[in-house]
């Protein structure tokens, strides 16, 4: 316990009579492909969490090869960014066969760790590949000191927090036990208890703990009452019917507590959302981050920064647990999210300083005249209205309307590579 | 020459009484052993026993010369340890014969305070390998209650390969769902029907009804949050036969939701299928086996059709 007090001690420090924080959390970002992770990492994380192709559980999500995660491991390591590997599914006998040589093969990808539920995955990765950090998946909700206590016994290296943890009960866990606490602080989330939920299995046949997850739970349902046999509604035409849809998270405006707190990892959630949306979350939150750890006293959310993450942003956001247990209006009933206020319209490949031109992929139709927005991690985002449009030929064109096609134009203010431009929705 | 001969233990009938005077009805209808304990600390619990009941269950159940278990497998935050810690100090005290835990906390509160009852491990839907059942059997269980969404053939193999004592599910419902949050409370309150909270507060007779699959999904809450079960009861009655021969070590009826009578009569029935099989033989319980199954379907309650849960299901991902 003194150990974790003493390490609790080292968040701040001051500096030339102003106080700083030392101990920046690490910014965790998701990835469900190679060019996904490359886009979080420069855009910002620190670390990125991919899945494989197996042990996992988005099943939908394109998921990473071991030659991928070698190419990924080697991206951001030029960065300094770490890569870890969900294998975060409840495996039933049938899933033990080739796990051992699973886990060797990431680790020689030099991935840095796995973030694991079953502790068949964790023993199996302690013996046949050791060098891995064991990160506990949020799948075992862990919610109390005690059993954060078990698993630094077992040795583990970090382990993720279940959602339903408050910020004081986060406090206690770090002032009681000296491990590394991973937190979520961004995107879509369980509304059960994580790997309590079985709603998928009986519903579909699919396992929810093996990556089958159909979320159920977002579905309409009516809720009845039986009084002596008779079945009565506790619904009315003027009401949404009972759903089970939580809000998403967002809990940028809490930065500032978490790191506060010791909390060594800040997580967004989201190996299945876009570029785009890794692009702009992860930028935001890199923002906060470092403006908060370099001027704790004067800091200050900017209004920029929450209009950012709304731009691409499908769903109603909140707080969730962080501050106090969610109410009501934290749940969406008769809502099944919108469309984002913006979509992503091209990923610039060059700008010439000299001609002026952009080269840029599309990604989404944009036409001459067109409002749009470009946003990077080197810039300051600045509004544009698009003039002439040419091909890779130079010919002119009246739209461009190819997904990936290469287009060019011209643009005074300076861009740089991965540089996004974005367009707002009609 | 001697041919080998295995020998066939009776599986442990396993129950969930909802009062005292139940488990002494369930006592006369062949019960093995008993779960019981109240909601802070143990989850979705047919009744309520405060800790001077557990003690009065206790001295009948051992009397009986029968077992009794008290769940403490609820997942807990930091504000409920201290509690739990008196908590299992008590049980140590009255004597109770295990304590069923999920969540690791009860290992380390239980080493601290130098309680010896032994554990069975509860997880509810993550207990689905026999690799990790004999993990947490390395660290204190002696008996691993496998989550309910497996095959027969996924228990069978866990029983083959595992060093603990395994318990599965044989009928009743299953939980599909637990949420923190008060999910029925937030929805009245979106109804604006603030009333209806406190008037529904204790009811456990509500259900989510599914259009699309013509299913209806139990639904309650209590201090651990909102739970949603299954649509239907599981029952293989008529189906025991392998988990015999599997040696599978106990049966488990889950009684919640359900009226103490109709879970005296599914205790009975059970009890007859295990005495006919070991006492007779298997073919005696084939005999006797669709008769069984008619007496359940017989007080089957209309809104709760039977299936055999997922023992002949297969799951994909």
């Amino acid at each position: 316990m003194a150990l974790a007090l003493e390490q609790n001690d080292k968040i701040r420090e001051i500096v030339d009579g102003k106080r700083v924080i030392t101990k920046k959390p690490e910014l965790l970002a998701p990835a469900g492909s190679l060019e996904k992770l490359k886009v979080a990492v420069h855009y910002g994380a620190d670390a990125v969490f991919i899945g494989g192709r197996e042990f996992g559980l988005r099943s939908n999500a394109d998921n990473f090869s071991i030659e991928e995660m070698r190419e990924g491991v080697e991206f951001a390591n030029k960065y300094g960014a770490k890569i870890y590997v969900t294998t975060n599914i409840f495996a039933h006998n049938e899933n033990m066969d080739g796990l051992e040589q699973y886990l060797q093969d990431i680790e020689s990808a030099g991935v840095t760790g796995i973030i694991v539920a079953d502790p068949l995955i964790i023993e199996t990765c302690r013996t046949a590949a050791p060098k891995l950090e064991i990160h506990l998946s949020t799948q075992q909700s862990l919610s109390n000191w005690k059993a954060v206590q078990y698993w630094k016994e077992e040795g583990l290296h970090r382990v993720v927090l279940a959602r339903e943890v408050g910020g004081e009960e986060m406090k206690l866990m770090k002032e009681k036990v000296d491990i590394e606490i991973e937190a979520f602080v961004h995107g879509a989330m369980c509304i059960a208890y994580s790997g309590r939920c079985v709603l998928s299995n009986h519903m579909t046949a699919r396992d929810s703990n093996r990556g089958g997850c159909c979320q159920s739970c977002r579905w309409d349902y009516d809720l009845y009452e039986l009084e002596d046999g008779e079945e009565k509604a506790l619904f009315d035409d003027n009401h949404a019917p009972f759903a089970m849809s939580p809000k998403d998270l967002k809990l940028i405006e809490a930065i500032p507590h978490m790191i506060e707190l010791g909390i060594d990892s800040l997580k967004v959630e989201g190996r299945m959302k876009s570029i785009h949306y890794v692009a702009t979350v992860i930028s935001v939150y890199r923002k906060v981050i470092d403006a908060y750890c370099a001027d704790p006293e004067n800091f200050k959310i900017k209004r920029e920064w929450l209009e950012e993450l709304d731009k691409c942003a499908n769903r109603d956001t909140a707080e969730a647990f962080f501050h106090d247990a969610p109410g009501h209006e934290e749940q969406m009933f008769g809502v099944h999210g919108r469309k984002t206020t913006y979509e992503f319209a091209g990923l610039i490949l060059e700008h010439d300083p000299e001609t002026k031109i952009v080269t840029m992929q599309q990604r989404n139709y944009f036409k001459p005249g067109d409002e749009v927005e470009f946003f990077g991690p080197e810039i300051d985002n600045f509004r544009f209205t698009m003039g002439e449009i040419w091909d890779e030929d130079g010919n002119s064109l009246d739209a461009a309307r190819h997904p990936l096609q290469i287009v060019k134009f011209k643009c005074d203010t300076p861009l740089k590579p991965h540089n996004m431009m974005r367009k707002e929705n009609n | 020459m001697f041919e080998e001969v295995t020998i066939m233990k009776k599986p442990e009938l396993l129950v969930t009484p909802q009062s005292v005077d139940h488990v002494k009805a369930l006592l006369q209808a062949g019960a093995d052993a008993f779960v019981i304990g109240e909601q802070q600390f143990g989850l979705r619990l047919a009744g309520e026993f405060s800790v001077s009941e557990v003690e009065e269950a206790t001295k009948l159940i051992h009397a009986a010369g029968k077992k009794v278990y008290v769940a403490v497998n609820a997942l807990f935050h930091n504000e409920k340890l201290d509690a739990l810690a008196e908590y299992l100090k008590e049980m140590q005290r009255i004597g109770v014969d295990r304590l069923i835990y999920g969540d690791p906390a009860v290992l380390i509160i239980r080493r601290e305070q130098g309680v010896t009852i032994p554990l069975h491990w509860n997880p509810e839907t993550t207990a689905t390998n026999w690799f990790t059942a004999n993990y947490w059997g390395k660290r204190g269980a002696t008996r691993a209650v496998l989550s309910r969404e497996l095959s027969l053939d996924e228990v069978l193999e866990i029983k083959e390969n595992t060093e603990v004592e395994i318990e599965v599910q044989v009928h009743g419902m299953t939980c599909m769902f637990q949420s923190k949050r008060p999910l029925l409370g937030h929805y009245f309150l979106y109804q604006d029907k603030v009333m209806e909270i406190e008037n529904r507060k204790e009811n456990r007779n509500m259900f989510l009804h599914d259009d699309e699959r013509n299913n209806k999904y139990p639904i309650y809450e209590d201090a651990n949050g909102t739970h949603i079960f299954s649509p239907n009861d599981m029952c293989i009655i008529d189906e025991l036969g392998e988990l015999f021969e599997g040696n599978i070590d106990a049966l488990k009826i889950e009684g919640v939701l359900q009226t103490p009578e109709y879970v005296i009569t599914v205790t009975e029935a059970y009890r007859k299928a295990i005495d006919t099989y070991f006492d007779e033989s298997a073919d005696a319980y084939e005999d006797i086996k669709d008769d069984l199954l008619a007496k359940i379907e017989d007080i089957q309650p209309a809104i709760r059709p039977l299936d055999t849960g997922f023992i002949f299901k297969e799951t994909v991902y």
